[in-house]
């Protein structure tokens, strides 16, 4: 089977028909243990005390909002070189969840730093570059309910979305960039020294895991609505035109 | 059951209520609409179908 097979739309509906459920519900069964084991079984830290059970939301939270804008890249480009509908649909679909995980991880962010950094806000470089891309989210959503024609508006927002993806990078790689900002290095690492304790390390990946099949059945689900929106808009054009 | 949380149990908590009632609102939010269109658009295409013949 190729991948290209998803690009048709009558045969995308019927592979997430079937994937859906079991995506859905993996996602479900990780973020319920996850969290479960996050929250009730493990110790505070000698330092945070017990807002390092913030990373179980905040952690997974980040790195699927700059997971979201580099897939709804791919699928703009996607569009932009092969005008294939279903990859813009799954970018339009992906952004409200996006958005929803930066919200989350800027607000937890800040709960977490209110006692730790002694402030809910700084002007630091990933705190910033985070910001920038909550606006570029609500920007690209702004955008395709603005314009009327559908293929204007993937065209448009595939190209916001080029533009945003400066910041997704940014917000990834700002703490390499600028040393002088508050908050500290990446949680997860390959380097030991760095990377959580152990004790947090496996319920972090649990959540982790849970937060990308949620994205993953989320997208699904919303790609299915808009092909449905766009074939009822459709329908109802061919009526009037009769 | 509930975990000590010691002094900082108002912010653990409130970033687990905050964080699930979003992750929520959008799951719900997206079957409703998901939901809405797909009897939308059935509705349509039964039309269609009777009109056509």
């Amino acid at each position: 089977m190729s991948f290209w097979e998803f690009a048709n739309p009558k045969r995308f509906m019927q592979l997430s028909s079937r994937l859906l459920p079991w995506v859905a519900g993996l996602s479900l069964a990780c973020l319920v243990v996850g969290l479960i084991w996050g929250f009730f079984f493990t110790p505070e830290d000698y330092r945070q005390g017990s807002t390092v059970k913030i990373i179980y939301l905040h952690v997974p939270a980040a790195l699927m909002a700059i997971n979201a804008w580099l897939m709804m890249l791919v699928a703009s480009l996607v569009w932009i070189i092969r005008r294939h509908h279903v990859s813009a649909l799954a970018a339009r679909a992906a952004a409200p969840v996006g958005l929803t995980f930066t919200v989350i991880a800027l607000i937890t962010g800040a709960i977490w730093g209110q006692p730790m950094w002694g402030t809910w806000w700084a002007w630091d470089p990933r705190l910033t570059s985070f910001l920038i891309l909550a606006l570029f989210y609500m920007g690209y959503i702004a955008m395709w309910e603005a314009v009327e024609n559908g293929d204007t508006a993937a065209d448009l927002t595939s190209v916001l979305c080029l533009v945003g993806s400066v910041f997704a990078i940014l917000s990834r790689y700002a703490v390499l960039f600028w040393n002088q900002g508050l908050h500290q290095g990446a949680s997860l690492s390959l380097d030991k020294e760095e990377n959580v304790a152990d004790v947090f390390y496996l319920p972090l990946l649990v959540c982790i895991a849970g937060f990308v099949l949620m994205f993953l059945a989320l997208v699904l689900l919303r790609t299915r609505t808009e092909i449905r929106a766009r074939r009822l808009k459709a329908l109802l054009n061919r009526e009037r035109m009769a | 059951m509930m975990p000590e949380l010691g002094k900082y149990a108002a912010e653990v908590i409130s970033a687990y209520a905050v964080s699930l009632g979003l992750l929520v609102g959008l799951v719900v939010l997206s079957l409703r609409r998901n939901a809405r269109l797909r009897d939308a658009l059935r509705q349509v295409e039964d039309r269609q179908r009777k009109t056509n013949g």
